[in-house]
C-alpha cells in the first residue's frame, strides 16, 4: 500500500510497516506487553510485603512511624502532576501543538527530578539515623520519632539530676551531641556493634517488645527494595523523557507520528500507578 | 486507512462514552483538556482522602479502605490517562489479565502462609519471653 518505505514525507515510518497506523498499533501492543511484565515484576515485592505484613503486622505499624507522611504525600502529588503533564503531552502531540508538547515533556522531567530529590532527602535521613536495610540496620536514637531510645531518656534523667552531661546514670554515658564520636559511649551487649556503625547512641526503647525490635529491619529491607526499584524506574523515565524532549525540540512528532510520546507516557503512568499503592502501604500504616 | 490525523479521525469508535463520541474516539482521539485536568483533581482529592482517613484508627477497615482508594486512583489513571477506556479491548485484557495473575500470586501465597501461623507462634513463644502466649 505504502510506497515510501520510510522515505519522503514520512521519515519515521520504518520500512517493515505498511503504514503509520500499522507502526503505531505494533508499538502500542509492544508497550502494553512490556507494562504487563513490569506489573508482574513488581508483584514479587508486593507479595513479599503482603506475606511479611500478615506475619508481623505490629512490626510494620511501628516501623512506619519512621517514615515521614509529609514527604510521601508531597511525592504522591508530584508524581500525579507529572502524570497529568505526561497525559497532556500526548494530547499536544496528537493535536500537533509542538511548543506545548515541549513544555509538558520538560515539566514531566522536572517533576521526576523533584521526586528523586525528595527521595534523596528521605534516604539521606534514613541512612543518617541508621535505618538501613538488612544487616546494615542499626537505628540511632533519632530513628523513631516519639520513641526515644536510651540516650534521650538518660539525657532527661541527667538534666533532672543536675549532674551535667559527662556522666549519666549507671553504665550509660551520654555524648554531648549526636555527632559525637560513637565509640566513646559505652553500651550494653549486642547493641555495641550496631552502635559503632551509627552516628548517635543506638536506639533501644524497652517499651517496644523485643520480638518487634529485632524484626524492624524486615520492614526496611522491603521499604528499600520497593521504593528503590520504583526510584530506578523514575530515573529511567527521566532518560526516556529526556530523549523525547530532544526529539520534540527537533520537531519529530506530528499528529500522524507520536507513538513514542504515547508509549513513554504509558510507561510513566505505570510508574505513577505503582507509587499510588506504595504510598498508603508504606507511609500510612497504623 | 493510512496516516489519519487526530481531528479527522472520527469513524473508529471503540466503546467511547457518549459525551466524547462527537469528537471522534478512535485511537488518535485527543482527550479534552477538562477531562485530563478533572482526572488529576480527582486523583489529588483521593490522595487527600487517603491521608485523612489514615489519621483515624479504623481497625480492620484500615487496609481495605486504603486499598480501595488506591484502586479507584489506579482505575482513573488506567482508564483515562492511559486511554484504556477508548483503546482496543485487547490491551485491557492484557493489563487486567496481569492484575488477575498478581491477585492469584499473592492470594495463594497468603493462604499458604496462613497454614504456618501456628509454627510462627510456636517460634515466637520459644524465642521471646514477652511474646503473646
Amino acid at each position: 500500500m505504502s510506497n515510501d518505505h520510510g522515505h519522503g514525507d514520512k521519515p519515521f515510518l520504518a520500512h517493515h510497516f505498511e503504514d503509520e497506523d500499522h507502526q503505531f498499533d505494533s508499538g502500542k501492543l509492544g508497550i502494553w506487553v512490556f507494562l504487563v511484565t513490569e506489573i508482574l515484576f513488581f508483584s514479587g515485592l508486593f507479595c513479599a510485603y503482603a506475606i511479611y505484613r500478615s506475619m508481623h503486622p505490629e512490626v510494620f505499624v511501628f516501623a512506619s512511624t519512621a517514615l515521614d507522611t509529609k514527604w510521601g504525600a508531597i511525592n504522591t502529588c508530584v508524581l500525579l502532576f507529572s502524570s497529568l503533564t505526561a497525559a497532556w503531552a500526548v494530547r499536544n502531540a496528537q493535536l500537533g501543538q509542538n511548543k506545548r508538547l515541549i513544555m509538558n515533556l520538560a515539566l514531566t522531567i522536572l517533576c521526576a527530578f523533584g521526586f528523586m530529590g525528595i527521595k534523596y532527602i528521605e534516604y539521606k535521613h534514613k541512612f543518617h539515623v541508621g535505618l538501613k536495610p538488612g544487616t546494615y540496620y542499626a537505628p540511632t536514637d533519632e530513628a523513631y520519632p516519639g520513641h526515644a531510645g536510651l540516650k534521650a531518656q538518660t539525657v532527661a534523667f541527667v538534666a533532672e539530676e543536675g549532674q551535667g552531661q559527662e556522666h549519666g546514670a549507671g553504665e550509660v554515658q551520654v555524648p554531648a551531641a549526636a555527632e559525637h564520636p560513637a565509640g566513646e559511649v559505652t553500651q550494653h551487649g549486642a547493641e555495641g556493634e550496631a552502635h559503632a556503625k551509627g552516628h548517635g547512641a543506638p536506639w533501644n526503647d524497652p517499651t517496644v517488645p523485643v520480638e518487634v525490635r529485632e524484626r524492624l529491619k524486615i520492614f526496611f529491607g522491603i521499604y528499600f527494595c520497593m521504593t528503590g526499584l520504583h526510584g530506578i524506574h523514575v530515573l529511567l523515565g527521566i532518560v526516556v523523557f529526556g530523549w523525547l524532549l530532544t526529539r520534540a525540540i527537533r520537531g519529530h512528532f506530528t499528529p500522524s507520528y507520536y507513538g513514542p510520546v504515547d508509549f513513554s507516557a504509558l510507561y510513566w503512568h505505570i510508574v505513577d500507578l505503582i507509587w499510588i499503592y506504595l504510598f498508603p502501604l508504606l507511609y500510612l500504616i497504623h | 486507512m493510512s496516516s489519519t490525523t487526530a481531528h479527522e479521525h472520527g469513524a473508529a469508535a471503540h466503546g467511547a462514552p457518549a459525551g466524547h463520541a462527537d469528537h471522534g474516539a478512535g485511537k488518535h482521539h485527543a482527550l479534552p483538556g477538562w477531562l485530563l485536568f478533572g482526572t488529576w483533581i480527582a486523583l489529588m482529592a483521593l490522595t487527600g482522602l487517603t491521608v485523612f482517613s489514615a489519621q483515624y484508627d479504623l481497625g480492620a477497615f484500615d487496609i481495605p479502605i486504603a486499598m480501595t482508594i488506591a484502586t479507584i486512583k489506579a482505575f482513573l489513571v488506567m482508564l483515562i490517562f492511559m486511554h484504556l477506556a477508548w483503546d482496543k479491548g485487547f490491551h485491557s485484557v492484557l493489563i487486567f489479565g496481569s492484575l488477575f495473575f498478581v491477585w492469584l500470586f499473592i492470594g495463594f501465597l497468603a493462604i499458604d502462609r496462613g497454614q504456618y501461623q501456628s509454627n510462627k507462634d510456636q517460634f515466637d513463644r520459644n524465642k521471646y519471653q514477652s511474646a503473646p502466649q
